[in-house]
């Protein structure tokens, strides 16, 4: 026998175990696996399949892997190709000159040309898409020379067409299915065809969104699961614990109670993450209603702000998933500046405002009462409220509750504007003239329309900085009317942003090649396989 | 002949309550503030005044109450339940297609709760007092004061998440076959932890009042007269109690029958099981209007047939009782 020394022993094992990790990490550049079915779920159920006429979230999530976009986004917002394979801008920026992929064809088998973009141009993202109509207002034409080359014609530069052609935002549609019908309820709606990495196969209303594999995809191995399922789940803790057994393996948009999430990422197979929500830009905002009496007292706005504990309310009411915001651009983004009037946590400087403002404390302590509307769709919501009126309670002011169901609210903020103040979420997305103008332009108050400039809030100087910002070519210029944006709207605060949002994704550990791209929660899940195949 | 009578004199009876629900049901939505076009906007997130005018349009919601009102009834007259903007699809399709599985969920909760809660509730009223009787209301009070929502939660968390012997929710296993025996037993592995949810509460009910209808009938003379004759007291609970005592029972649970669509929305959330009741409590807070009133309508129709065949029920389980037209 062999003495084996300690040393020698230890040294072996350790070889091995290096070598082990070798062969492990050997094993994982041998790339994704193919095969298997990927399980995800989505909540609440999307009403149709296809964002032209309907660009709910839920819609966003599942489409993208039905349809493509003429192009796709990097980390940085850089355009990568997706159905066009470059484009070229004309020196006077008023033509954009789409180069498209050959070859490529609808799930049904028809060549996809360049009949079909100048289609979906015109007819549904210009006419139908929620936001195309801004976004595409300005297309005059799309020129069809040949069948794989489309120029788009404008009557004045735009800046924010190249930001908006991903498939989560402008999906190419067949034309000759769509053709000499009503977009809004042409029966492909829901029962969709693409050019996008998966066919669909079925939708059991209530159940599951079935998609298999397109083996003709033009990006060329993807997508690497054979079968791609949405489940639908209508209630959180039974989603919570679909991910615990493993039914699902895949969810975004919050699939969980935040409650839950600390318990969840506890969980060895199971992975938690914030990313791929960029694009969105997502921020929950306290808002006044600039036309009643108290609230139009911007004095008393910036009293509010001082007196709200924004770290306390993340950590109270959304368990730590958000980061305190400086103003309405979150700090990721290109065009956001931390150089803006800020509103620290100060009781006391809130109070000394309110004083000058000549709201004194009364008998009973309390200086004036405000309404806040406010929509309890969710737990978080509910205890935000809950949180704010103890702040401001705090400083004098008797904040009264108003809960109501989203269409109930809609009405009374954005239809009989019959408020003091309200608070939400609220998008400004990853290039601000798509979301942001929504809260602060003249031209955004809009009787009856949800979302819209709700406070009333109009300001020439700050309008003349959105129009920049939505026309100018050259970046510097874009950025410098970005950052006036921020300072005009925390200086005179027809709104306080409380927090950046952090939505999260929970997955499986065995599922691999999830993304970080600032779109990544509403991109389609080629990219992703999974570890072991089915 | 007789039933047959009765049938169509209760139907035709029914008749005004029908067209006095279609009313109250329109009148009731419309009163509610925002309206589907408001839900669509609000989502999308983004959206112009031309936009929504354009919508309501085609909706029809640009148009006054009453011109609504008259489209709604010209439609149902010619049995057309309308269309859903929400869904892109004709109303009857949706109702048709959610139908099954709430009738197989609530009708599977009713027959298991019936058969569990009378067979508790006549053991419970034999020996009142006893062992067993304080066991079946210890346990009914119990039932009664939980929530079925968390009822159902932790049969999940120990059913489907700790001991992996069913699954969690849904209607089938996604991608198992759709026909056959493997089919059945696949659905029927889906059904037990919602059935047994949605049932328990009912058994509760049943076994309740079970036990004080037993107790009451077997103080009264017949049953006396009964032992008397020196029938075995098996026979006598059986024939004489029990039959007596079920009256109660099967109104509770036609009535449970016919409200169906409502009753049984919490246990579909919580299991995602395809049926009515969730189909309705979307349609409420996306303000389908012409969703709902089909199922309101659906609805009241249910409870009205219900009512009779409870009535016709009667009559065979209580010989003194006859359907008279």
């Amino acid at each position: 026998m062999i003495p084996i020394e300690r040393r020698s022993f230890l040294a072996l094992t350790l070889g091995a175990s290096v070598l082990a990790a070798g062969a492990g990490r050997a094993l994982a550049a041998a790339g994704p696996v193919k095969g298997g079915t990927l399980i995800a779920v989505i909540n609440p159920e999307p009403p149709i399949l296809t964002n032209t006429v309907n660009n709910h979230f839920s819609v966003n999530v599942v489409s993208p892997n039905i349809y493509d976009g003429l192009l796709s986004y990097d980390q940085q917002m850089n355009p990568i190709p997706a159905l066009a394979e470059r484009f070229e801008l004309s020196p006077d920026k008023l033509s954009i000159t789409f180069h498209l992929r050959k070859g490529v064809t609808w799930h049904d088998g028809t060549p996809f040309t360049s009949r079909d973009v100048a289609y979906s141009v015109l007819e549904l993202w210009k006419k139908h898409h929620p936001r195309g109509r801004t976004t595409f207002g300005d297309v005059t034409a799309v020129e069809t020379p040949d069948a794989s080359t489309a120029v788009l014609r404008l009557s004045r530069p735009s800046a924010i067409i190249l930001n908006a052609l991903a498939a989560a935002e402008s999906q190419v549609l067949p034309a000759h299915l769509y053709e000499n019908t009503d977009p809004r309820t042409n029966p492909r709606n829901i029962n969709p065809v693409g050019t996008g990495p998966f066919r669909f196969v079925e939708w059991k209303r209530g159940e599951y969104i079935a998609f298999e594999r397109n083996p003709t995809y033009w990006d060329a191995g993807k997508p690497h699961v054979d079968r791609l399922i949405f489940r639908i789940i209508p209630d959180a803790a039974s989603r919570a614990a679909a991910f615990e057994t493993g039914e699902v393996v895949y969810g975004p948009f919050d699939p969980i109670p935040l409650a839950d999430a600390a318990r969840l990422r506890a969980n060895p197979e199971l992975a938690l993450t914030t990313a791929g929500y960029q694009w969105l830009s997502p921020f929950f905002t306290f808002e006044f209603n600039v036309k009643s009496k108290i609230a139009g007292d911007v004095r008393v706005r910036r009293a509010i702000a001082h007196a709200i504990d924004r770290k306390g309310l993340i950590e109270a009411a959304w368990y730590g998933f958000g980061t305190p915001a400086t103003g309405p651009i979150p700090h990721y983004q290109k065009a956001y500046t931390k150089d803006v009037a800020g509103y620290p946590f100060d009781p006391a400087a809130a109070e000394r405002l309110l004083d000058e403002a000549g709201y004194k404390r009364g008998a009973d302590g309390v200086r004036f009462a405000l309404w806040h509307d406010y929509s309890n769709d969710t737990e978080s919501q509910q205890n935000t409220a809950e949180f704010l009126r103890q702040n401001l309670k705090a400083v004098g002011i008797d904040l009264k509750l108003r809960a109501a169901d989203l269409p109930t609210y809609y009405k009374r903020v954005y239809t009989n504007y019959d408020y003091d103040t309200r608070s939400g979420q609220f998008s400004a997305m990853i290039d601000p003239s798509l979301g942001l103008y929504r809260l602060y332009a003249t031209s955004s108050i809009a009787p009856g329309v949800p979302n819209t400039n709700g406070a009333q809030y109009s300001n020439p100087e700050l309008d003349a900085v959105i129009e920049t910002a939505l026309r100018e070519s050259d970046p510097a210029k874009r950025t410098e009317a970005f950052h006036a944006w921020q300072r005009i709207a925390m200086t005179d605060l027809p709104n306080i942003p409380l927090f950046e949002l952090e939505r999260v994704t929970l997955h499986s550990r065995r599922v691999k090649g999830l993304e970080d791209r600032p779109d990544a929660a509403f991109s389609s899940l080629k990219n992703l396989w999974l570890e072991g195949g089915a | 002949m007789t039933l047959f009578a009765f049938m169509l004199r209760r139907t035709l009876a029914a008749a005004p309550m029908v067209v006095l629900m279609i009313v109250v049901n329109f009148l009731l939505l419309k009163a509610v503030p925002g309206d589907l076009v408001d839900v669509m906007a609000g989502e999308s997130g983004i959206a112009t005044v031309e936009q929504m005018a354009d919508l309501r349009a085609r909706f029809g919601l640009d148009r006054s109450a009453l011109d609504q009102f008259q489209a709604y009834l010209s439609q149902l007259l010619r049995f057309d339940l309308g269309f859903s903007f929400r869904y892109s699809r004709p109303i009857a399709d949706l109702v048709l297609e959610r139908l099954p599985a709430t009738a197989l969920l609530v009708t599977v909760a009713v027959l298991a709760a019936v058969a569990v809660g009378v067979a508790a509730g006549v053991l419970a009223g034999r020996r009142p007092g006893g062992r067993f009787d304080r066991t079946v209301s210890v346990l009914s009070s119990l039932i009664f004061a939980m929530p079925s929502f968390w009822i159902g939660l932790v049969g999940i968390v120990l059913f489907a998440v700790h001991l992996r012997w069913l699954p969690i929710g849904g209607y089938a296993t996604v991608g198992a076959p759709g026909a056959g025996w493997p089919h059945a037993v696949d659905v029927a592995a889906h059904l037990v932890l919602p059935a047994a949810t949605l049932g328990l509460g009912y058994a509760a009910l049943y076994a309740r009042v079970t036990r004080a209808a037993v107790i009451e009938t077997s103080r009264l003379d017949f049953v006396r007269t009964a032992r008397a004759k020196g029938i075995s007291e098996t026979r006598v609970t059986l024939r004489h109690i029990l039959r007596n005592a079920l009256l109660p029972v099967v109104t509770l649970s036609g009535l449970k029958l016919g409200s169906m669509l409502g009753g049984a929305v919490v246990v579909e959330t919580v299991f995602s099981w395809p049926g009515l009741g969730r189909l309705a409590f979307e349609a409420v807070a996306d303000r389908d209007v012409n969703l709902l009133l089909s199922l309101f309508l659906c609805n009241s129709l249910l409870v009205i047939v219900m009512g009779i065949l409870v009535d016709v029920s009667y009559a065979a389980l209580d010989l003194r009782i006859e359907v008279t037209s």
